[in-house]
């Protein structure tokens, strides 16, 4: 499979989504609202669950799963107030020290009028520089698509894990189709040149794990094997001090084009 | 570069926001090489010299020309006091991706700069900064690694050195040849900004036209300060971008300085003759009052 394949792929409807595996991977969630500022954005679930017992605060990017769940949760692009729900949660987490899964299925934040007057940039921007201190543990999961800002003001993370066939870009090969080469439908070619695949990322060390999919992936071994992987991940996560852990992001970061 | 004169986007679904953004105007800053330049605003003819003498701003109509980063340090900070960093430190084809390696030479030769931020030490009336200057003639100011890790460095610097960092930003977005690895620059600066400002070190922003895409969503909204110049176009996504999402026109005036004034997103908007005194005055309300005066 090429990586436009791949790209298709990853934003086929029938792959889960982030409440499928919130549903199926930890117990007893409970979906938390609002950032407190200006509304709730539906483009993002969150709330706290139990993982083997251990408290978790959840968050992830939900495109829906049918057409009316579709447009319900503007197919998974945030608004700012979408990524200041996150950062509420995140900070009530580390306040209540629960570690934070993170699941990321998004083509980017919105581009809208609104996005713009209530600060989409300022809005992931804080988000990126507070998650790069916040003392707990965070792992990301890229589900589906990972577009851009959109989907890493979700992945400032300990580790980052990737869905075999799922891609993240610094921009969709559409786009840098259209403005490299006037040509939106060399987006295949843009795919491969973008090293968008979870090997290629792998490979790049922006991803610590490739997650195997099964050939239906509602099988519930995908969701059990993750839960598994969750837990032994968290328990070492959480037995490190945390002045390392957070030296360790810095550093997971740091990296790239030192 | 051709990316800003394309007519683009004519497809619908991914509305990606942080490359370089199709819609801005391929103005290059400005440097005057006739005798007479029209202004693009009010139109009228302004003897070189005298547009030179201010700054690059136009005496009738108060239009900033943008500025290379060279003119802006010269502008800003005390006459010799620039002490660069990382000067020979250049971008490579990490990605190898088609026709880049051209692309990067090419903007080294246009602009005569190695990457599209300048970074170092200086003075502001005696009070020593670090500063980063982006350069749009370097292909839009976009964000490569390099770029990435200069700013990261300067912060870096900055906090062991216990000094305040002044950023002038211009950039298209993210660096679409340099793929992922220019995105993870937006958490890696941002990292580097926590950590300064975690020190307790004050960190300006000054945004100019155009700033937008990843370095908007990362350290030019990270500042505890952040000036703007007038009329210059800030925002996530490009206008066209926006238009063509939504599939409405756009307000005049939406996503220029003034507009995220009003919004609350920006602390000031600064005339670029009055930039560097208002600096020298922030600057100087952040001396620790117990050490008193300048040295
Ligand atoms: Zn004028």
């Amino acid at each position: 499979m090429n990586a436009f394949e791949k790209l298709c792929l990853a934003r086929s409807n029938n792959r889960p989504t982030s409440i499928d595996y919130i549903e199926k991977v930890f117990d007893n969630f409970i979906e938390f609202h609002g950032d407190r500022r200006f509304a709730d954005d539906k483009a993002i679930i969150a709330g706290i669950a139990d993982l083997y017992g251990r408290p978790v605060t959840v968050i992830g990017l939900e495109k829906g799963r049918n057409t009316s769940e579709r447009m319900d949760r503007n197919f998974g692009s945030a608004h700012p107030e979408g990524y200041r729900k996150t950062l509420r949660l995140m900070k009530q987490a580390e306040k209540f020290h629960r570690p934070i899964i993170c699941f990321v299925d998004t083509s980017g934040a919105f581009c809208g009028i609104g996005a713009e007057e209530r600060g989409q940039g300022q809005a992931i921007a804080e988000n990126l520089m507070e998650m790069m201190t916040l003392k707990t543990p965070i792992i990301s999961i890229l589900i589906g698509e990972g577009g851009s800002g959109g989907a890493l003001a979700l992945a400032v993370a300990d580790e980052v894990w990737m869905l075999e066939n799922a891609v993240y870009s610094v921009i969709s090969p559409e786009g840098c189709a259209s403005i490299l080469w006037k040509d939106a439908s060399k987006a295949d070619k843009a795919a491969q040149c973008l090293k968008i695949t979870s090997q290629d990322l792998f490979k790049l060390s922006v991803i610590e794990r490739i997650i195997r999919e099964p050939k239906n992936l509602n099988d519930n071994k995908l969701f059990l094997g993750l839960k598994d992987l969750l837990n032994n991940t968290l328990n070492k996560k959480c037995s490190i001090p945390i002045d390392e852990l957070l030296e360790s992001r810095y550093q997971r970061y740091r990296k790239f084009g030192n | 570069m051709s990316v800003f004169d394309s007519d683009i986007f004519n497809f619908i679904k991914p509305k990606n926001e942080l490359e370089e953004q199709g819609n801005i105007s391929d103005n290059q800053p400005f440097v005057p090489d006739s005798m007479w330049i029209k202004c693009p605003v009010c139109k009228s003819a302004i003897l070189s010299s005298d547009l030179a003498d201010n700054q690059m701003v136009c005496p009738k109509c108060n239009y900033h020309f943008r500025l290379t980063a060279r003119k802006r340090i010269e502008c800003t900070v005390d006459v010799e006091t620039f002490c660069e960093f990382d000067k020979d430190l250049t971008s490579k084809n990490i990605l190898d991706f088609p026709d880049y390696s051209r692309k990067l030479s090419k903007a080294v030769t246009t602009s005569g700069e190695n990457e599209s931020v300048i970074t170092g030490t200086a003075k502001i009336n005696n009070i020593k900064i670090v500063l980063c200057v982006m350069d749009s003639s370097f292909m839009m100011g976009s964000m490569g690694t390099v770029t990435g890790e200069k700013i990261t460095r300067a912060f870096e610097y900055a906090a062991d050195n216990n000094l305040p960092i002044i950023v002038f930003t211009v950039s298209g977005g993210a660096r679409m040849q340099e793929g992922i690895l220019s995105l993870m620059q937006m958490a890696k600066t941002s990292g580097a900004v926590k950590r300064h400002s975690d020190k307790g070190l004050l960190y300006i922003t000054v945004l100019t036209d155009p700033t937008t895409g990843g370095v908007t969503a990362s350290f030019a909204m990270e500042g505890d300060i952040i000036l703007a110049e007038p009329n210059a176009l800030v925002g996530f996504a490009g206008p066209r971008v926006i238009e063509q999402t939504i599939r409405k026109k756009l307000p005049k005036d939406f996503q220029t300085s003034e507009f995220l004034l009003e919004k609350g997103f920006i602390d000031a908007v600064i005339d670029r003759k009055n930039m560097r005194n208002t600096l020298f005055n922030i600057l100087k309300l952040h001396i620790p009052f117990n050490k008193g005066g300048l040295d």
